[in-house]
């Protein structure tokens, strides 16, 4: 951790006149959350490491507008968008890589209507191209033989159908990857999406993340694996309402690659 | 004289068709009270689609023993429904059994219908238990009391009575026991008979025929008033079911060409609005009732068979929120049959009637408890999507009804003013390099 990270930013690159690989989409959990912060700092070490030449936009990103339109704000939803699509549009961006799933499925299937065309991967897709491309190196380090679950984050999988870089990638760590008796397609969510993560639930006999974290206990991981700042919230208050914080650890794809390798 | 058998027939026939024709008909304009959608592109994808998921059941599967038990069931009724062809020709013209003369062929068509009729009385036997005795938890929730109940029930009942006619008939039927060829099954239930005269034996052969193809009629005719509508819609609603990845929600056009104005800093403010748009009845943002939902999640809600495989897959209605996608479907159609009916009470045209969709049928409570996390959508056999329902009714609250739970409106206000959903200063979107 005493190293200290590279982030340069989209007008940085601009002033010299050149253009990054990727445009690295923070958002807002990212850029506020404590937890999330981690997420994003993780993610940029391995960035550094695999030397990818990437950019963030900084004060320029807003809210993808997501929660907006989940909530029914369509109005406010694209205002968002259109903000952000002339932004991006204005430094050309062509690839965006982002740690949120939320992000990811506004920007990749609901800008393009909007005017924003860009290709969009989920940081663990483009960890695992990364992997591909033998830039950058995964080895188990200190996880090595722990069993780790990956919980499916909603607008990940069943929105997307991505289930199978964030696995690959953690399978690459040598641990013993196990599968939640709700898992991939039949996930079940943590309770954040649909704008959820900013309200109290309605009333019902138990909280959703309970549910699910209980559904993880089941087969006793050490480690919950994460690929979503909200379900990473959830998840570890779940496991607090268990009190189980001491057991198991709750960590985002990024993180544990990152800390394997003690980045 | 001897026709009158030919002519009678020829009258059922007209009527149990007609009469189905009719509420057809009726069907179609209630869905068509729906919003236009485009749903012209990518045919062949569409086609695969309904090849697969209706006709190739490759959702039911996924719950290995309801759907195997389910194929059975299809299968037997299609297969069983050719000899119906073959009862529509013998009725008319006074034939029996008419195809029998293309020889084994015949022996081996009807011996598989039989082994099949027996193989569907067995599964809807278990299906009938897993309502009724076994209980399983999706066919117990609320909005499964009362007549869905029944429906559910009566729909079993009628396949017993059916198949078990269709065994009659052929056991009763002695030419075609003399044939001995097909009658793998109903040899067997011959000798329950062998005590009756033979006179007394054609009287229940006849019986059975007439009751078996009356009974298929009746049935047709109840589809309309039933859940079992699937039969026949899961076939266009799986065509025209969602090819976009799940979670792509669509942007609505009319804001979008406010938004585009808004940003263009070369439209005149002051500008007369277009004539024609003048004169057009403002667009409603989102969905209160029916008429303003698409008539696609119209149709989707006249194919749901309220299986429940959508609300015991949900995350609300697991922990126990008023929530359940199923009866965000049942509502729709239930409020859409009504608007119907008052259309058909008015001459054609529909009469306020001081209801609606949202409120009357489905409360706030449910719609604020999604999460939208397409656990419905991706469970549903034959591609309904109720979660587009709820997002559209979510945005009539948002944008005309500004009636947002408290803290939604704050997370709102906090994206209009500093571009996130917490209060922080977009300024301080980078400050995390540095801590």
């Amino acid at each position: 951790m005493s190293e200290t990270i590279k982030v340069p930013t989209m007008a940085e690159y601009m002033a010299q006149g050149k253009q990054p690989e990727v445009l690295f989409w923070v958002g807002c959990a990212g850029s506020f959350d404590d937890r999330a912060k981690k997420i994003t700092k993780a993610f940029v070490r391995l960035l550094n490491r695999a030397n990818v030449e990437f950019a963030v936009l900084g004060t320029e990103e807003s809210c993808s507008g997501d929660p907006a339109k989940r909530s029914g704000n369509e109005f406010l939803f694209q205002m968002q968008a259109v903000t952000n699509i002339e932004v991006m549009n204005a430094y050309e961006v062509k690839k965006i890589v982002t740690a949120c799933p939320h992000c990811f499925n506004t920007i990749k299937n609901e800008y393009p209507e909007l005017g924003g065309n860009y290709e969009v991967m989920h940081h663990t897709q483009f960890l695992k191209s990364l992997l591909d491309d033998g830039r950058l190196t995964i080895e188990g380090g200190k996880f090595k033989g722990k069993r780790i679950t990956f919980h499916d984050p909603c607008y990940l999988g069943r929105a997307n159908d991505v289930y199978e870089a964030p696995r690959d990638l953690i399978r690459k760590l040598e641990v013993e990857l196990i599968e939640m008796r709700k898992c991939k397609k039949n996930g079940l969510c943590c309770g954040a999406g649909g704008a959820q993560m900013f309200k109290e639930p309605e009333k019902g006999d138990k909280d959703v993340n309970v549910e699910r974290t209980e559904q993880a206990l089941e087969i006793k991981p050490d480690i919950i694996a994460a690929g979503c700042p909200f379900c990473n919230t959830m998840m570890t208050d779940g496991v607090k309402a268990k009190e189980k914080e001491g057991d198991i650890e709750v960590m985002d794809v990024a993180e544990l690659i990152a800390n394997a390798q003690d980045l | 004289m001897n026709y009158i058998p030919n002519i009678l027939f020829a009258i059922v026939l007209i009527l149990g068709i007609g009469y189905f024709a009719r509420n057809v008909k009726k069907l179609i304009r209630n869905i068509k009270l729906g919003q236009d959608k485009d749903v012209s592109d990518n045919k062949s994808q569409r086609w695969k689609n309904m090849a697969m998921i209706a006709l190739g059941q490759s959702k039911m599967v996924r719950r290995p023993i309801a759907g195997l038990l389910h194929v059975i069931v299809y299968v037997g009724f299609i297969v069983i429904n050719l000899e119906v062809l073959e009862i529509i020709i013998d009725g008319l013209f006074g034939t029996h059994r008419i195809f029998s003369s293309i020889g084994s062929l015949y022996g081996i068509l009807i011996g598989s219908f039989e082994i099949l009729a027996v193989l569907v009385l067995v599964s809807v036997i278990v299906f009938w238990l897993r309502r009724n005795i076994i209980k399983i938890k999706r066919f117990m929730n609320n909005e499964m009391k009362g007549w869905p109940k029944n429906d559910g029930n009566i729909i079993l009942y009628f396949e017993v009575v059916l198949m078990c006619l269709f065994l009659i008939m052929n056991a009763t039927d002695l030419p075609f026991q003399e044939m001995n060829s097909g009658n793998i099954i109903s040899q067997y239930i011959t000798p329950w008979f062998s005590s009756l005269s033979e006179n007394t034996v054609h009287v229940i052969e006849r019986s059975a025929w007439w009751l078996h193809i009356i009974g298929i009629l009746i049935f047709l005719n109840y589809l309309y008033f039933s859940k079992h509508l699937h039969i026949l819609l899961a076939f266009p609603n799986t065509f025209y079911g969602r090819l976009t990845p799940k979670g792509q929600l669509d942007n609505l056009e009319s804001v979008t060409n406010e938004v585009k104005m808004m940003m263009d800093p070369n439209v005149d403010p002051f500008a007369a609005p277009p004539e024609a748009a003048a004169d057009a009845v403002p667009a409603k943002f989102g969905a209160s009732d029916v008429q303003d939902l698409n008539w696609v999640q119209l149709l989707n809600a006249y194919t749901c068979t309220e299986c429940g495989r959508c609300t015991s897959e949900c995350p609300a209605n697991q922990t126990g929120k008023k929530l359940s996608p199923r009866k965000i479907m049942m509502d729709t159609r239930d409020r859409l049959e009504e608007v119907g009916k008052n259309i058909d009470s008015n001459k054609g045209t529909f009469k306020e009637d001081g209801k609606q969709l949202l409120d009357d049928y489905i409360t706030r409570e449910e719609l604020w408890a999604c999460t939208s996390c397409n656990a419905c959508v991706d469970a549903c056999p034959v591609s309904i999507d109720p979660l587009s329902i709820i997002m559209h009714i979510r945005r009539y609250l948002v944008m005309e009804q500004s009636a947002a739970p408290v803290e939604l409106n704050n997370m709102m206000t906090n994206i209009e003013n500093n571009g996130a959903p917490w209060p922080y200063n977009q300024m301080d979107r980078l400050n995390w390099k540095n801590e």
